[in-house]
């Protein structure tokens, strides 16, 4: 072989193996989740959202080249009691119908921190909620599972990149009953977000 | 029927405050579901689904205690049947 051919091949290997990898967080077991409170002077609202997609370029030698989005379905959020739950969806606040998705989109990290398969970081994107885009920040935290997608699901080979953030935001920036009901539905939404995603390797 | 209203209004108060004892005296608002939490053992997060359970809460509390005060208050308006008796003799 040729000393050309096999710069090639070792670049296009390298390469290969460089590149970041994508994660789908269409979670098959249906754990991933976003939990949602309200801690308002007269009512504390609690709740989930369990339809979360998206995908996120990843690669764990180059953690600041993170990119992607993260769509969660309104229709999804779920509160115990049914009235509330009905309200939550209704045109009057998140308005499910018109708006069906809450996203993140990723443009950049920073304040990077990896230890061993864990990076911590700040990431800087676009939150879009109730038709309103806002730049935020949010502090994020990646645990990389190399060859783990099989311990999940099995019969599948891969990688897992495990996503947890913690943050708050407020619903008056988001057009929200801006200013109303603040006694019993409180401005300051905080929101956890716990959530798996799959990169698969073909065979 | 001034008995009965009575009787049945403070068997309506005590059931449901049993009822809302009995189900952990959740002051919140009634649900009826409650969340499960899993944990998924690779990626160690907790998955939360949603079981159909009925919690009542203080709302349930309030209507009951009011339809229990209403006929209590309604049986005021029935007359007791021994003074009636005693009336008549």
């Amino acid at each position: 072989m040729k000393l050309a051919q096999m710069i090639t091949l070792v670049s296009l290997a390298t390469a290969a193996h460089a590149a970041p990898q994508s994660f789908d967080f269409k979670d098959p077991k249906g754990v991933n989740n976003v939990v949602f409170k309200l801690d308002a002077p007269l009512e504390s609202v609690n709740g989930s959202a369990s339809d979360i997609s998206g995908t996120i370029l990843f690669d764990p030698e180059k953690p600041a080249a993170t990119s992607g989005q993260i769509i969660v379905a309104s229709k999804s959020m779920t509160v115990a009691n049914p009235m509330q739950k009905e309200h939550l969806h209704s045109a009057n606040w998140l308005d499910v119908a018109r708006f069906p998705a809450i996203t993140f989109e990723t443009k950049s990290l920073t304040n990077i921190r990896t230890d061993g398969n864990v990076t911590t970081a700040d990431a800087k994107g676009i939150f879009s909620l109730h038709g309103v885009s806002k730049e935020i920040t949010v502090p994020v935290r990646m645990t990389y599972l190399k060859d783990k997608l099989s311990a999940r699901v099995p019969n599948l080979k891969g990688d897992l990149l495990v996503i947890r953030a913690s943050f708050t935001i407020n619903r008056d920036d988001y057009n929200i009953q801006k200013g109303q009901y603040e006694d019993k539905v409180s401005s300051i939404i905080e929101l956890n977000l716990s959530i798996a995603g799959a990169s698969v390797v073909s065979n | 029927m001034r008995r009965i209203l009575r009787i049945l209004a403070l068997l309506i108060a005590i059931s449901s405050l049993s009822l809302w004892l009995g189900t952990g005296a959740n002051r919140g608002w009634t649900k009826t579901s409650v969340p499960v939490k899993t944990l998924d053992d690779v990626t160690g997060i907790e998955g939360i689904t949603y079981r159909k359970q009925f919690v009542p809460g203080v709302d349930f509390l309030a209507t009951a205690f009011s339809g229990a005060i209403l006929l209590a208050c309604g049986s005021l308006f029935f007359r007791n049947s021994k003074t009636k008796q005693t009336i008549n003799k």
